[in-house]
């Protein structure tokens, strides 16, 4: 199972990012290999449906679970129907690897 | 200016098919105009006469005012009897609504999250506390209105201020400091 982290860098000291759809870079989180990859956002500076479009790139990768700091009205229908789980949290200072640390409770 | 913003209804669940087409009687000519059915005026009629709630029961679950909940009802009837007299195709879509799932709250890490799987929740998705609580969406948007400063009660003798619950009529809320009936901020005769 993956799961998707929505990230403002591309380090491990980056900040969680504050919208899902605009977020810089995605990261993607196997919790079975623990293995971290790090995504380029290309829907960053999109006009609109930066959510739906980034749900479609997420969609490919057998993502089960979201985490940002705030996700676009949207995309929640389309993530019911996927059958992905949205977390929201609701602390911008949250680095990524203490959100990790977090998943590997 | 521009028109009032509408409020957001709740729904439980899109419908099941996306609308219905006639069939016999004389040949539908081409580019005939759908009728337009909105999701929230499906819900309304499903919520009526399906599951045969009273409107106002049924304002409740939609998370509208009870006027509202009538006005969306009329306009689906309307728009049904049109297309049944007109011999005309309905599709179901649009509206201003949002759809239910159940939201949680963690104690532990103070997030939220949902559950579309229909699951049950035992312990927090993201740290693994087992306190989580169910919380109700209506009231977290409630608060998220407070925050832009709008839909709030005010009590025009004592000044509290509290989230306004749509639904519910100001003048039926009762401020819980100086038991004087509550009115709109922002409405005449607030002066404060």
């Amino acid at each position: 199972m993956n799961i998707a982290i929505a990230s403002e860098g591309n380090t491990m000291d980056s900040c969680l990012g504050s919208s899902f759809g605009r977020s810089s870079w995605f990261v993607i989180y196997d919790c079975d290999t623990r293995d971290i990859e790090f995504l380029s956002n290309p829907n960053k500076h999109a006009e609109q449906n930066a959510g739906l479009a980034s749900v479609q790139l997420l969609s490919s990768r057998n993502i089960k679970k979201i985490i940002s700091g705030e996700f676009g009205l949207k995309i929640k229908p389309l993530l019911d129907s996927l059958k992905i789980q949205m977390i929201v949290v609701h602390m911008p200072e949250k680095k990524i690897k203490e959100i990790l640390e977090m998943l590997n409770h | 200016m521009s028109p009032r913003n509408k409020t957001l209804r709740k729904i439980l669940s899109p419908p099941i098919i996306k609308g219905f087409k006639p069939y016999g009687g004389e040949p539908v000519e081409q580019g005939r105009p759908l009728v337009y059915l909105l999701f929230e005026e499906y819900e309304a009629l499903r919520l009526c006469d399906y599951d045969l709630c009273t409107q106002h029961q049924a304002s409740q679950l939609m998370c509208v005012s009870r006027p509202t909940f009538t006005r969306i009802y009329a306009s689906a009837l309307q728009k049904i009897a049109r297309a049944f007299v007109e011999g005309r195709q309905i599709v179901v879509e649009g509206g201003k609504v949002y759809f239910d799932s159940d939201w949680y709250r963690c104690g532990g890490c103070q997030c939220y999250f949902n559950n579309p799987g229909k699951e049950d929740i035992h312990a927090c998705p993201l740290c693994g506390n087992q306190q989580v609580f169910s919380i109700e969406f209506s009231r977290e948007i409630a608060n998220g209105q407070m925050q832009q400063g709008e839909n709030l009660c005010i009590c025009p003798h004592c000044g509290h201020v509290m989230a306004h619950r749509v639904g519910l009529p100001c003048n039926q809320q009762i401020c819980p400091e100086c038991r004087n009936r509550m009115i709109r901020k922002g409405n005449q005769g607030c002066r404060k």
